[in-house]
């Protein structure tokens, strides 16, 4: 099936299998390797990418179901080698050991900064709790994320 | 609920480290991968390459009786299969390291004949597509004779439990018995013998995010294979796959950048590994493998399940500890993989954090229809410093004493150290009650009974329980041969080379293979202070690859070592090049002798006349490029390679004595719990965790190791288990089962940090990161504490605590 998105502000049309998750289909058909898959049942959020505003597990849908989305994944944060705040506090607050977790985490940390720009700590715990991390325990993940809450 | 962590450093006072180490440098290897431009194995891509999926078995025990890859191999898109009879024929079972009966057992890379636990990789298929090959998988059909299963190692040696290898005549792999001291004497000078019929240490693993995998290319030319992988000790694979497939190790080249978690999760992905090599021959095509979740948690390194039991401990009425007795039983699942090192690792830490004096432990480990266990953070010392801790928390409770005093009284003491322990090991430093004292301040411990009053006024019981573990690090190999005397292994090693390119660029390249533990970064600390540069001007490649030459056999990133065995040989080949650097200095300045020169500014000068120059941009450009004229005898490369080789004996095999590993970490943490006593949930409430790991080169990363312990910890402690149900089904065989902690299960965390340097490493580091379980144990004398009845399982589920109170009701 013919698939049109806009990922971080380049379209791209493919002939997709129907059956492909959008997970893969970032991943394998458009090079975007930066978002992660870490389960098979929608727990772990390390494929989380913002759809049309609205943050999704991209394990969670088929490719063609984004059809004619625009979708936001990690690859698009930055500014050329522009960090942004919250990139720049993960760094700050050794946010992240391996880095697997940690472009669903940025995806999902800038979806809630964008609905809530001053969210308190457990709004924050709350905000994460679809996205696991194994490596830090996540304190320094919300320690990052309340840093850069206005 | 969570809440920010301090740390609290000590009162006593700190020798910090001048220049970048000590310091909390942010991360070098952050900004690739918060771009999402780190390379991860399933990143890797290869024109033509095939996606492999594994057949696997589902049924925990059972002859094979046929296999017919026809219908699969008939569909378009599909290239390829592999079976295990192929398999069979191709290479040989893998080395094994026990001795017998577990040596006799003959393990291939797909099962053979029969399967002997549910998710056993039984058939592979290769096509064009992921999904097509999962699909194809479907198309394989496989009849089975099931049999009866072993699901509970307890039974596995009872002459009427089926038996998983014939070849080995019977489910036991391997028993030895540890002695140590006078047992008789101990017992006799008792004043108490507390016995304490069963402790259980269940099944689990640290389940990094990414799972195994890999991308093979095969190049028919040269017969040697590529494997891009996250296998995190290449150096052990090596030694596994080679001998199995009948080639020379330079055949088998081991390239990595990130990893996506490893925990000793990913040490045993060998025979995945050859599977994808054979086919990568077979279909002349690059195969890209990567497991899924579910099949992780089926077949992959599950932990050591353990029991304890028949204890009996020594002890006299003031709590002082004299010895004790136990029986440990291990589960190794259906194949060794790594085991039974398992069967000796845990004596690193033999006496745990006490001075106990005579030991002795019987340890068996058997086959069970189960995933094969394999290292998993804290590997195997995990489990008994959780059976040290359980003993010290019942003999407290037995004997109506506090267990905060029967620690202090029986801790090794810092005057102490180095301390010997009854089996040799050499504890190198450290203050084991400062740490507590420090642990117990950092949660409030002097108004602890104000807070259980309180809890009580709110209906719930307090408890506060003590976890004191050793992360012992950097191992000597030579332990092995106390499980197989015949095995040729001792000491350890890792390799750096630090070299200056053509104009000036300082390159590090390490032997390690991080997941995490920001290898690029303490290296470049430690090379910055001894170039006496920016740690900005020092360029650590990510990642490993065999062609580096900067491997040696215990290559790789496991076992709490990097900060001595990595930083030691980054140490020792900087120091190299800064010699080189100095003599060719010299010899340009016109024969100026090493003494009278200094590094500085990115160059090398003359200390008295700063003016006579040479930028390291000179020195590379000369040495690489420029060379003529230098004199003949002028020995300079400036590519240097060092091995760090740590100080070891081989341990005695007879008496089982040595020193295993050559530091100790230590850790005590202390958790606060408030349990519900009409349902037995309960909530962390307060929680502290206290580091030593000698010398921190970058405390922020020494922290977030420590964080990352704790939480795997309390989810282990608390979540996270592997149960079978009778016949060998594994009923958490994911992450929708499988409950991993997320952020709003993480309880309010202070961290402390004491550093007593190791006396016996170049930086006075000591490896940290495992951490030993402190979590567990301490969760597990919260509950003790909270509910008054002993607990005697290292998993506690709100229903095991349920039952408990209900058993205090009875
Ligand atoms: S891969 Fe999508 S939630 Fe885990
Ligand atoms: S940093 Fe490794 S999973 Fe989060």
């Amino acid at each position: 099936m013919d698939v049109t998105v806009t990922v971080n502000g380049t379209t791209y049309e493919r002939d997709v299998e129907p059956r492909k998750l959008l997970i893969h289909f970032l991943r394998d058909d458009l090079d975007l390797t930066g978002s992660h898959v870490g389960c098979d049942t929608g727990n772990c959020g390390a494929c989380s990418v913002i759809v049309d505003g609205v943050l999704v597990k991209s394990c969670m849908l088929l490719a063609v179901q984004a059809n004619g989305a625009s979708i936001e994944t990690v690859e698009g944060l930055a500014e050329g080698d522009e960090l942004t705040p919250l990139q720049l506090a993960f760094n700050e607050h050794h946010a992240l050991q391996c880095g697997y977790c940690t472009p669903g985490m940025l995806m999902s940390a800038t979806a809630l900064l964008r609905e809530n720009p001053s969210p308190s700590e457990d709004e924050i715990a709350k905000a994460l709790q679809g996205n696991i991390c194994r490596c830090t325990g996540y304190w320094n993940i919300v320690e990052a994320v309340k840093s850069v809450a206005k | 609920m969570i809440q920010s962590s301090e740390t609290t450093l000590a009162p006593a006072p700190v020798e910090v480290q001048k220049g970048w180490g000590g310091q909390s440098v942010k991360r070098k290897e952050d900004k690739r991968l918060l771009q999402g431009e780190g390379v991860f194995v399933d990143d890797v891509k290869r024109h033509g390459m095939g996606y492999l999926h594994f057949v696997r078995s589902p049924y925990a025990h059972a002859h094979i009786t046929r296999v017919d890859v026809s219908a699969a191999e008939a569909i378009d898109g599909v290239y390829g299969t592999l079976t295990g009879e192929e398999v069979a024929a191709l290479t040989d079972p893998f080395f094994q390291i026990s001795s017998v009966p577990g040596a006799n057992i003959k393990d291939f890379s797909l099962a053979v004949g029969k399967v002997r636990y549910v998710g056993e990789p039984v058939v592979a298929v290769v096509a064009e597509t992921r999904e097509l090959a999962r699909d194809a998988s479907e198309l394989v059909e496989v009849d089975y004779e099931p049999l009866a299963a072993v699901v509970d190692a307890r039974v596995a040696q009872d002459s009427d439990t089926p038996v998983l290898h014939d070849d080995a005549g019977g489910n036991l792999m391997w028993s030895g018995l540890y002695s140590w001291g006078d047992l008789d004497a101990a017992f006799a000078e008792a004043d108490r013998v507390v016995k304490i019929p069963e402790l259980h240490f269940h099944r689990f693993n640290s389940t990094p995010l990414e799972c195994d995998g890999a991308l093979v290319e095969y190049n028919r030319g040269v017969s040697q294979w590529t494997i891009h992988t996250n296998n995190q000790f290449p150096g052990f694979a090596a030694i596994m796959m080679g001998p199995a497939m009948k080639v020379g190790l330079d055949k088998l080249r081991f390239v990595t950048q990130d990893i996506g978690g490893g925990f000793g999760n990913k040490i045993t992905s060998h025979p995945q590994l050859v599977v994808c090599c054979l086919l990568a021959r077979k279909l002349n095509r690059p195969v890209q493998w990567t497991e899924w979740r579910t099949d992780f948690h089926l077949s992959m390194s599950h932990g050591n399940e353990r029991w304890f039991r028949d204890t009996e401990v020594a002890v006299k009425d003031d709590g002082t500890l004299l010895g004790f007795r136990t029986k440990a039983l291990d589960d190794a699942g259906a194949w060794l993989r790594y085991e039974p090192l398992g069967g000796v690792i845990w004596a690193q830490v033999t006496p745990g954090m006490y001075r106990w004096k005579h030991i002795e432990l019987e340890f068996t480990q058997v086959a069970t229809n189960k995933a094969p266990v394999s290292p998993n953070r804290g590997y195997s010392r995990m489990q008994h410093l959780w059976f040290t801790e359980r003993v010290i928390d019942i003999v407290a409770r037995e004997l109506d004493l506090d267990p905060v005093e029967v620690r202090k009284r029986n801790y090794v003491r810092a005057e102490d150290m180095p301390y010997t322990t009854p089996n040799g090991c050499v504890y190198d430093s450290g203050d084991y009650a400062a740490m507590l004292d420090l642990a117990l301040g950092l949660v409030g411990y002097d108004s602890m009974e104000a807070r259980r009053a309180d809890a009580k006024e709110r209906g719930k019981l307090l408890g506060v329980g003590i976890g004191s573990t050793l992360d012992s690090g950097t191992n000597n190999f030579g332990q092995s041969r106390l499980i197989n005397p015949e095995l040729q292994f001792s000491g350890n090693n890792e390799v750096a080379t630090v070299k200056l390119d053509i104009f000036g660029e300082i390159v590090v390249t390490l032997g390690t293979t991080p997941q995490g533990q920001g290898h690029e970064t303490t290296a470049a600390q430690v090379v910055a202070d001894i170039l006496n540069c920016s740690v900005d001007d020092v360029h650590v490649r990510a990642g490993h690859d065999s062609y580096w030459n900067s491997h040696a056999g215990f290559s790789g990133t496991y076992a709490s070592q990097f900060a001595v065995t990595g930083l030691s040989a980054v140490k020792g080949a900087t120091e190299m090049l800064a010699a080189e650097i100095k003599k060719l200095a010299g010899a340009v300045f016109g024969g100026v002798p090493a003494e009278a020169l200094e590094l500085a500014d990115g160059g090398v000068r003359i200390k008295e006349s700063p003016d006579a120059f040479l930028p390291f941009m000179a020195c590379g450009a000369i040495i690489n490029a420029n060379n003529a004229g230098l004199p003949e005898d002028l020995d300079v490369t400036l590519n240097c390679r060092y091995v760090y080789r740590p100080p070891f004996e081989v341990p005695d095999v007879e008496t089982k004595m040595g020193n295993l590993t050559l530091t100790y970490a230590c850790q005590v943490h202390v958790a606060v719990v408030e349990v519900d006593p009409e349902t037995g949930a309960y909530e962390i409430v307060d929680y502290a965790a206290v580091d030593d790991c000698g010398k921190r080169i970058n405390p922020q990363i020494v922290e977030g190791q420590v964080m990352g312990a704790t939480a795997q910890a309390i989810g282990a402690a608390v979540h996270e288990t592997y149960e079978y149900d009778e016949d060998g089904n594994l009923l958490t065989p994911n992450f929708y089962d499988y409950h991993v902690p997320h952020a709003l299960d993480m309880p309010p965390l202070a961290t402390g940090a004491i550093e007593s340097p190791s006396p016996f490493t170049p930086l006075g580091t000591k490896g940290m990161g495992e951490g030993g379980g402190a979590g567990i144990h301490a969760v597990c004398a919260a509950i003790q504490d909270a509910t008054g009845q002993i607990v005697t399982d290292s998993h506690n589920p709100y229903q095991r605590v349920w039952r408990l109170l209900q058993e205090a009701k009875a």
